[in-house]
């Protein structure tokens, strides 16, 4: 018996050693421009990961259905990490092996922990609506792209459209606005700028952490109830949002009353509340759900009636889905940006993808050849602005589906942009990082 | 046949104490610490380095001083990750709020301040113990994930609570490449292996050891009980908390308080326990399967289905994976409940009498 | 006044759910010796059953019987937890007969690896809802006595009533069966037990099961206010510092200690937390549990703890 067991421990022992030593799958061939995948479909946030981690292969699927870029076909390998911040690091080192040139980690602990390694490795790092608020500022964090929009974005929209709905950012003074947020680098970031924005306009910012993974809140929705703010900011992530819609509904919080942020705003944080999330509204980072765009309708027909979709067929169009959608269709854009001056038809690397990310320019007419008419707004990045785009709208549960409630928004650059500075410098005085020149910016 | 101790004579006192009394195994230990600080290097790529090396070095650093307080002393401690964690962020603020302060001076302060915590948690063990105990020290878990989230003078008032380090330099030598990070995470690990083998077989050790097998025995005996219990607290503290400084500024980078959650905290604990409680090279054993396990499952699961022509999804080759993980626990704890240390001392018996069992 | 009492009856309230998990720690506990990490995963994996078979139920009958397909549901999720009780059993605990607390600890933490694994692959790992017809709209109530009156969880009291039906029945239980003798007299004593015929293995199937359901009643109350996913094994450390409170043998305690963590964490969020910036609750349950052990060292109504040298 001891004998036998030994002799498997043995075996597991050195069979993981080799597997350790030899990566096992085979590496991404030379001719294909290789997109790791970082996903949570297990854990805690898994219904909100694997909408976003579906659509994500799916625009992939649909670029090489499509012929790929200039003819380069896109390969890609996902790897699950289960929101831990540790596991993603290892996932990203996994796959920075096999050719990455592009990361998009959809968690703002594994960005915080590659916003060291991206300049070392030369990866630049995706963020499309989280991350750190600052990166925006290119000529500082040269490898971050928080594409379309920061946290800070976020945080300025929503108090202009609470200014709005109240009929005027004057008419903030004197009124109460909770910021119910989970507690953790990504809910913190709004802290900064809305504590700014409450010495403008006057107002009381009060800040109500939650715990991970979200699930009691009883504690902090009385402290609502007897706060009585007239207005409850939502910065949660996976069962956090819709824990707090039931709470709301439990302590009579008036769900008119409330906004969350973009990540807050999908359909699994308000389907199991159904009625009882009637009325609340979420930031959309420009689109919203899209079942009747182009780029949706293309999906369907080249992807999934062919039988290769990723996930249901009904969750094409969805919230997340869309999210992690044009996340991959920036990517994508990334490439074909670098290759349009490193050579059409060629496999870009890390350092030309950074090229291509930081001269983006998406106009109308590419967008709405691509199908993305009516779902964003033309998207363009220089040196200095990692961002591209500021505009945000509002859209509202209506008990089945998300529909948009506002106008555009943008957020405001004079309160953003010496924040953004500001946060910046401080960084690159810590790390020892020389902001880059307009010269430097040029190469 | 080539394991035995047969010739080998001891003619002094110091050579019957010391630590491998058999001079294959010192020389098999001597061999390894020279395969991991020469070969190593040469062999591995990047990715074993960062993913794989570094953290299996460091969370056996850990996994020693979790093992010095449960294998050795019989407290159970839930908190260990919280013990990291005020090493880590200690280990920080030395560094930010001391003008030139050296870099490995910090790391050991880191240690002496989680183990100072130590001992002020460690009190309540005077008079709760077992199950209970392990649970009371999860209130040091919290208490700490809770305090570092939410005092801004911990973070020096970063925004977001992520802290991050600058570049690392010890002596003049800029530690930048995952070998060099590789080969400084090894030197701490041997140096403090040694320590704490040596701690073990010292007084200490032995008072340790009377108060886990009975403590009121050992009390009877003349040993003092809060003497032994809290200084076991506080040296196992201190290993947890400079393999917590490690872990943040080698490994990591950039970190909050979610990198040093109850996760950690079982982690530790599993590897101790599956590794051998009471036993040093039981933490190695513990946490290599603790960390390369999970890994080599996720890459493995794949590879496998592909093999057999059966594309596995990635929810399901990660589902697999801790269906798989959570059975090899259960089949080890079975097989073997005194951990993978003892199956090595068992190999090692065999072996003395091989070929010639009889 | 109305707030504090609103607050007061939100943590009895709260404290009656977590009671509920705590029992599950305690039977096993007093009947196997064996402190069961892995009842946060039984909490899941009944209630992620009960949520799917209800789902297919209702989508085979065509959606007309709600309250059918909820039957069925539990049904299945009782037959589920009867197979994870006698697996446990016959897989696991029969091997470690005998063996020290620490492994028995890690063995429940590899039993539930194993059960979030299965659970999620054969179940899915997205957001399922439980529907057994919970009132979800609060009521004010005593307008009259105080202003703007005390506002009621119905929900919240539907479920602490059933938590308390639910201790009532298995002290029944435990005090006037067969089985139930049986059970107790395995956690007094092995030996003992199994020498006057009670045939042990039987006996760790019977509690085991009966965890199961008291997990699955946790599980339909938590699904049904939470929605049913992987965050519901974290109840179970919500759960800890009231099992060590209460005392790890003590049926009564597990309520006892329940009610007193449950008010004592509402009332400090809501008073102390403020001042100290928030999100102190979690940490204040276990720091409340500490000083009591530091007083009692076997939990307010634990057995006494006494050491033979």
């Amino acid at each position: 018996m001891k004998f036998r067991t030994l002799a498997l421990a043995a075996a597991i022992a050195s069979v993981g050693l080799s597997s350790a030593v030899f990566p096992s799958a085979a590496q991404a061939q030379a001719q294909e421009q290789f997109f790791p995948v970082l996903v949570y479909r297990t854990g805690a946030y898994a219904a909100n990961g694997n909408p976003w981690a579906n659509g994500y292969v799916d625009y992939l699927k649909l670029v090489n259905a499509q012929g790929g870029v200039n003819g380069v076909k896109l390969s890609y390998e996902e790897c699950e990490f289960g929101y831990a911040t540790d596991r993603g690091v290892e996932c990203y080192e996994r796959l920075k092996g096999k050719g990455a040139t592009v990361i998009q980690p959809l968690s703002t602990g594994v960005t915080f922990a590659l916003t060291d390694k991206a300049p070392v490795d030369k990866i630049p790092l995706i963020t499309a609506g989280y991350g750190r608020s600052e990166s925006q500022d290119g000529s500082v964090f040269t490898w971050n792209y928080p594409l379309l929009g920061s946290y800070w974005v976020g945080a300025d929209v929503a108090v202009q459209h609470i200014g709005k709905l109240m009929g005027g950012l004057d008419k903030l003074k004197g009124k109460k606005i909770a910021l119910v947020y989970h507690d953790s680098p990504f809910g913190k970031e709004p802290i900064p700028l809305l504590e700014e924005r409450a010495k403008m306009h006057g107002f009381d910012l009060q800040l109500l952490p939650v715990a991970h993974p979200g699930v009691e809140q009883k504690a902090t929705w009385l402290q609502i109830r007897r706060e009585r703010p007239d207005y409850v900011l939502l910065w949660g992530w996976g069962v956090m949002n819709s824990t707090a819609i039931k709470e709301a509904q439990a302590t009579g919080f008036s769900r008119d009353k409330m906004l969350g942020i973009w990540w807050a705003g999908a359909e699994p944080d308000v389907k199991d509340v159904g009625d009882g999330a009637k009325g609340y509204s979420a930031l959309a980072l420009q689109h919203g759900a899209e079942p009747d765009s182009k780029v949706v309708k293309d999906m369907l027909a080249m992807v999934h009636d062919k039988g290769q979709g990723t996930g249901p067929k009904d969750e094409v169009g969805s919230v997340l889905y869309m999210r992690g959608l044009i996340s991959a269709m920036l990517g994508v854009e990334g490439v074909r940006q670098a290759q349009e001056r490193f050579g059409k038809g060629k496999v870009v690397t890390g350092e030309q993808m950074r090229w291509g990310l930081e001269n983006l320019n998406l106009d109308q007419a590419k967008l709405d050849g691509m199908g993305f008419a009516g779902v964003m707004r033309p998207i363009q990045t220089s040196c200095t602005d990692h961002m591209g785009s500021s505009w945000v709208r509002v859209h509202t549960w209506d008990g089945a589906k998300w529909a948009f409630s506002s106008d555009w928004y943008q957020a405001d650059d004079k309160v953003l942009r010496p924040m953004v500075l500001d946060a910046a410098s401080k960084y690159a005085a810590e790390k020892g990082i020389q902001r880059r020149t307009a010269e430097q910016c040029k190469e | 046949m080539f394991y035995r101790e047969n010739g080998q004579f001891k003619t002094s006192y110091v050579a019957d104490q010391q630590i491998f009394t058999i001079a294959q195994d010192k020389w098999f230990v001597y061999g390894l610490i020279a395969f991991a600080a020469l070969v190593v290097p040469m062999l591995a790529d990047e990715y074993m380095f960062r993913a794989i090396l570094i953290p299996f070095l460091v969370l056996s650093l850990a996994a020693l001083g979790v093992n010095l307080l449960v294998g050795y002393c019989g407290q159970i401690t839930l908190g260990a990750g919280a013990f990291m964690a005020i090493g880590a962020y200690a280990a920080y603020n030395f560094m930010v709020r001391i003008d030139g302060m050296p870099l490995i001076l910090a790391m050991l302060l880191g240690g002496v301040a989680a183990a100072g915590f130590g001992i002020l948690f460690g009190i309540p063990s005077l008079r709760v113990r077992g199950l209970y105990l392990a649970v009371a020290t999860l209130a040091a878990q919290f208490l700490c994930d809770w305090a570092f989230l939410r005092i801004g003078w911990f973070t020096n008032y970063s925004s977001s609570g992520s802290v991050s380090v600058g570049t690392l330099e010890a002596f003049g030598w800029v530690i930048n490449s995952p070998v060099e990070k590789y080969l400084f995470c090894l030197a701490f690990v041997v140096v403090f292996a040694i320590i704490g083998k040596n701690l073990t077989r010292a007084a200490i050790g032995r008072q340790w050891m009377a108060i886990r097998d009975m403590d009121v025995a050992a009390e009877v005996i003349g040993i003092r009980p809060m003497f032994a219990k809290l200084s076991a607290f506080a040296v196992s503290s201190f290993f947890v908390g400079v393999a917590g400084a490690l872990w943040g500024f080698v490994h990591l980078g950039s970190w909050e308080p979610a990198a040093f959650s109850v996760d950690r905290s079982f982690q530790l604990l599993f590897m101790v326990i599956i590794g051998g409680m009471g036993s040093i090279m039981g933490s190695f054993f513990g946490a290599a399967f603790i960390v390369i396990l999970p890994i080599f499952l996720n890459q493995f699961l794949p590879f496998l289905g592909n093999l057999v022509g059966v594309s596995i999804s990635t929810a399901g080759v990660s589902h697999a994976e801790i269906i798989i993980f959570g059975s090899l626990i259960i089949f080890f704890l079975i097989v073997e409940p005194h951990g993978l240390a003892r199956l090595w001392s068992i190999a090692k018996q065999k072996l003395r009498l091989w070929p010639f069992p009889h | 006044m109305a707030f504090f009492i609103e607050t007061l009856l939100g943590g009895l309230m709260s404290g009656m759910l977590y009671s509920l998990v705590a029992l599950g720690f305690v039977l096993i506990f007093k009947a196997s010796g064996v402190f069961n990490f892995a009842q946060g995963a039984m909490v899941l994996v009944a209630a992620l059953a009960m949520a799917r078979f209800s789902e297919w139920a209702n989508a085979a009958l065509g959606g007309d019987s709600l309250f059918l397909a909820n039957l069925i549901g539990i049904v299945g999720a009782g037959a589920v937890m009867f197979v994870v009780a006698w697996g446990i059993e016959r897989f696991v605990l029969r091997k470690l007969v005998n063996q020290e607390g620490a492994t028995l600890l890690m063995v429940t933490l590899g039993i539930a690896y194993v059960l979030e694994g299965l659970g999620q692959s054969f179940f899915g790992s997205e957001i399922y809802s439980i529907n057994v017809g919970m009132p979800k709209e609060p009521v004010i109530m005593f307008e009259g006595l105080f202003e703007g009156g005390v506002l009621i969880n119905k929900e919240d009291f539907i479920a602490a009533a059933l938590a308390a039906v639910l201790v009532g029945s298995l002290t029944v239980f435990f005090q006037k069966t067969a089985i139930g003798r049986a059970l107790r007299a395995v956690a007094d004593d092995h030996q003992a037990a199994q020498s006057v015929g009670i045939p042990l293995n039987k006996t760790w199937v019977v509690v085991w099961c009966v965890a199961g359901l008291v997990a699955l009643v946790a599980g339909i109350i938590w699904g049904s206010k939470l929605g049913v996913q992987f965050s519901l094994v974290t109840v179970a450390l919500r759960a800890l510092p009231v099992v060590i409170l209460g005392g790890l043998t003590s049926v009564p305690g597990a309520i006892v200690g329940g009610l007193i963590i449950g008010v004592g964490e509402k009332l400090s969020e809501v008073y102390i937390g403020p001042m100290v910036g928030g999100g102190i609750e979690i940490w204040f349950a276990y720091v409340m549990a500490l000083i009591v052990l530091l007083f009692r060292p076997q939990g307010l109504f634990g057995e006494k703890i006494i050491n033979r040298v």
